[in-house]
Order: C-alpha cells, then structure tokens, then sequence
C-alpha cells in the first residue's frame, strides 16, 4: 500500500508569513510617526523590534496588536487584513493573539489565578473546574505553580511579568507580543525571562514578536530583528547580519554610543516626525 | 509693542476658552455615547459574543447599594429629623406645627431622599468608579482588555451603570423609609403626636406620583454619577496625579449635575 507523504516545507519553501505590514503610516494628530512600514513577521521566528527611544517602536507595536487605527497602508494578521474585520472577526482575532505588558497590567482587583483564568471565563464555555487546572497548568509553565490565590500587589516585578506570560499564553495564541520583558529586571530575572520566551516559541511553537531596547536580550532570544529609526526601517535581518552592518546609526546602537540629545522640546518632537534632522550627518 | 501684548494676550485667552469649550463638548459627547453603548452591550452583547454578566452587575450592586446602606440609614435619619426640627420651629410661628407632616413627608421624598441618597453615591461610587477606571487605564489595564477580545464598556461600565440604575432608586426608597420614620420619631417626642397618627397621615398625604417623582430623580442621578465617573476616569493622563485629579473632578462634576438635574425636573414636573 502506498502512502501519500504529507508535503513538507523543504529549505527552498519561502516561510509562511503570520504578520504582513505593508506601507504603514500613523499619526498623532498632525505629526507623523510610522512613515510607511513594511515588515514581515514569520511563522514560529522571535522577531525583536529595537530602536532608541521614540523611534516608533512601542507605536508599531501597538498598531501590531490591533490597538490603533493607521492612517494608510495595509496590516495582515494571520492572513486577515485587520481593515476589513467586522467587531465580531476581530474578537476572535484577538483571541489568537497574546499579549504580555511591560508593566503586566495585571487587573489588582483579581488575584493571579482569577487574571490568568479571565480570557479562559470570557471566551470559552469550559466549566470552572476544567479552567482552573489550565490556570494552573500555564502558571507551572512560568513557574508560578501554587501562587493563583496572591494578589498582584503580593508579586515581586519578575513575577507579575512572569504570571502576565501565564495569562498571555491561557488561550495558546498563535502570536505572542511581549513589550519590553526585561525592563526594569535584574539581569537574572531578565535573563529568565528570555529563556521563558524561548521556550514559548520552542515547546508551544509561537510566533513572538518582541519590542526592547536590551541588547542581550535580543542577540540572546532573537531570530530576526527590526531596527527602527524615526520611524522608519532602519535594517531588518538576522542578529549577525546586525552586527555586520556596517551603518553608522546601527553601530551607535549597538556600542551605545549617545546621540547628541542636547535639544529644545520643538526640536525632540521635530526628531520623532523627523522633520529636522537631529542625528549628525552620516 | 503694548498693543501687540494686547492682542496676543487676547489671542491667548480666546484660544483657550475655544480649546476648553472643545473639550467640554467632546466630554458630553463620549458621555452619550456610553451611555448608547452600555444600552447597546446589554442588548446585543449576547449577539455580540460577549453578553453582560449578572455576575458583575450583581457583584457592583453590592459594592454600590448594599455597603452604603448604613451612611444612607444615617443621613436619611438626621435629614428627617432635621427637617422636623425646622418644620416645628417654623409653623410655631403660625401656630401651625401640628401641619409639620405636610411639609415632612414631600419634603423628604420628592427632594431630600433622591438628593442625599445621589450626593452619597457620587462620593461614594462615581468617585471609586472614576479612580477604577483611570488607574486601569494607566497600567495598560484596559488595553489588556482590548487585545484579550473583551470590551471595556461591556467589562467594566454596564455592570456599574445597570448597578446604579437598580440601587440608586432602592437606595432612595430606603431614605425615604428611614428619613420619614426618624422624622416620626422626632414630631412625637416635640409634640406627642403618636408614631401611628403621623404614619397615618403621612400615608394619606402622599401619592405614588410623589414617590415616583422621587425615584424617577434617582434614576437619572444614576446614569449621570455613572457617566461622569467613567468620562473622567477614561480621560486620565499622566500617574497618579492624574487619577486623583480625575477622581476630585468626578465628585464635583457629579454633585453638580444632580443639584441642576434636580432643579431642572422640579422645573418641568412640578410646574
């Protein structure tokens, strides 16, 4: 008897995209911050997206996650143009989607169990016996086995980032967006963190988008990494491409070398939109 | 050189009062459209895939009605026997104060039940609501709600307006028993007239309009303390400056809106 083999994706097989951003642009108000970009994410990568600050990074992440409207351009989530999504369409997007906060917003009103349970409660018809044993299977995986009855308040900083993870991860989406996971950590606790991410994406094959400005983490963690700057791409490629580079904003970043910061309010506003040229020549 | 100060010092001060009127008309326009919304919520929620839970609305009923049942029971009780002591005091001038129960009974239940129990929630709720709101606001809370695939208005504003809608009028009806009664108390101790004369008369003097009169009041009270928490609240910028400030502005905007409400319905019904 002869079996059909299933078709595998062989190293010629271009990757299956999750996230396609095409010529994206946004604003706030009248000063433009993304100024048409274009981004893939791929299935099962860890792209990191870095930048200095206000290069726009925190921006497209959150217009990744669905948050804001841009003012032209195209983004396609899982295959599905977010501009065409009924509210309906886009609940059930979400529901593939995670998102772990840099603060955690955790709700302090629950305690870690109830917030990890949340989207379990919202979004399935599980009974509570079934929805608890997942709140405590996703709390193991962070290793916060035993803490569901503590309030957030009673967690240290690592902890409220780790069970932040655990109520990422409850629904197991197929995309999982981390804004800055180790800010604000000792390098132990960050360094534990990089390791959860990593094997989120290896155990439980998702696809993790992460935005930092952590250098070691990102060479540590990152399959892919974006470099934005002003609000545009400045490099996309693999972490050794990265270091390669042989652009003189990419070195700075990457020999924290400071730009000169000396500069009226006008001025810093005018850097974000890039209407003045604050950066040194080239 | 002065006239140019002038001018720009006018400038100034039109484009602020244009800026703040701009602002005043976005702010009652986001109230109203939380308050189509909230109706929206409990009426398509279900359709919607995320319909309202009793749950949460009863669980706010609790924190909004129940746990203010003593302060009511306390200020119903010296508002009636307040108004009482005037009531005597002012009729003795004519002679009149065995009349007092007149003056009592619409007194406290077309005015200063639905008006104390309102002032006592605005503080209570509206300012807990307001604070609520903003500090999940600044810790990325409600953006936690959006990208879960829950609503925020459906999470977090219908079950504190439906609880307020519900209490507030069961709040008030509470004060009214409390207020009338403490101000029995008081009419028999003055004047010796019975707890049973005064309940008997009070019964006679009033009508369900009155009392409708009253709870229809709070109703409306309900939606504004609601409304104005959750504007403010969702207006939030900065720390936590930013929420006492908007917590501060709530209390005030709420305690305001329900004296001119009340004035205004006085107004149209009464007349």
């Amino acid at each position: 008897m002869s079996e059909t083999p299933e078709p595998q994706e062989t190293e010629a097989s271009p990757p299956r995209n999750v996230i396609e951003v095409r010529d994206l642009v946004t604003h706030y108000g009248d000063r433009m911050i993304l100024k048409g970009i274009s981004m893939d994410v791929h299935a099962d990568e860890i792209m990191v997206i870095m930048g200095g600050s206000g290069s726009g990074k925190s921006t497209l992440l959150r217009h990744l996650m669905a948050l804001e409207h841009h003012t032209s351009g195209t983004m396609r989530i899982l295959g599905q143009d977010i501009d065409e999504l009924n509210n309906v369409e886009l609940v059930d997007l979400r529901q593939k989607l995670g998102v772990a906060f840099q603060g955690g917003a955790l709700f302090s009103s629950m305690t870690v169990g109830e917030n990890v349970m949340l989207p379990l409660f919202e979004h399935t018809k599980l009974d509570r016996k079934t929805m608890e044993i997942m709140t405590r299977m996703k709390l193991q995986v962070v290793e916060l086995g035993g803490f569901e009855n503590l309030m957030p308040s009673e967690l240290s900083g690592g902890m409220i980032k780790r069970a932040a993870f655990a109520r990422a991860i409850v629904m197991d989406p197929k995309i999982l967006f981390c804004d800055e996971p180790s800010a604000g950590l000792d390098p132990v606790v960050a360094s534990q963190l990089d390791d959860l991410i990593l094997l989120l994406r290896d155990a439980l094959g998702m696809t993790v988008v992460v935005v930092t400005h952590e250098l070691e983490s990102a060479f540590k963690i990152a399959d892919r990494i974006t470099v934005l700057d002003r609000g545009e791409i400045l490099f996309i490629g693999t972490p050794d491409e990265l270091r390669a580079s042989d652009n003189q904003r990419i070195q700075n970043l990457l020999n924290r070398v400071a730009e000169d910061d000396t500069m009226d309010a006008e001025t810093y506003l005018n850097r974000l939109t890039g209407d003045e040229p604050a950066y040194r020549p080239l | 050189m002065q006239e140019a100060e002038t001018k720009n010092g006018f400038v100034n001060f039109t484009e602020k009062v244009g800026r703040l009127t701009v602002a005043g008309v976005e702010e009652i326009g986001m109230g109203a459209m939380m308050v189509v919304e909230t109706f929206y919520w409990l009426i398509f929620g279900r359709r919607e895939k995320q319909a309202v839970r009793l749950g949460a609305i009863a669980e706010q009923c609790v924190a909004v009605g129940i746990q203010a049942i003593p302060i009511i029971a306390l200020l119903a009780a010296t508002i009636g026997m307040m108004l009482a002591i005037q009531g005597i005091h002012t009729l003795r001038i004519f002679g009149a104060e065995s009349r007092v129960t007149v003056g009592i009974s619409f007194s406290v239940v077309r005015e200063f039940a639905p008006l104390i129990t309102g002032i006592v929630i605005a503080g209570r709720s509206g300012s807990a609501l307001a604070a609520r709101i903003g500090t999940m606001k600044i810790n990325q809370e409600v953006d936690a709600l959006y990208v879960m695939g829950i609503n925020p208005v459906r999470f977090l504003v219908v079950p504190a307006m439906v609880a307020m809608m519900i209490m507030l009028p069961a709040l008030t009806l509470f004060s009214d028993f409390v207020g009338l009664f403490f101000a029995g108390v008081y009419v028999n101790l003055d004047l010796g007239i019975s707890l049973a004369a005064y309940a008997d008369e009070t019964i006679e003097l009033l009508s369900v309009d009155d009392l409708m009169h009253g709870l229809g009041k709070s109703a409306i009270f309900a939606v504004l303390i609601a409304v104005i928490g959750v504007v403010n609240g969702a207006s939030v910028q900065g720390g936590a400056e930013g929420v006492g400030k908007a917590t501060t502005r709530a209390v005030v905007q709420s305690i305001s809106a329900i004296i001119v409400t009340d004035m205004l319905f006085a107004f149209v019904v009464t007349r």
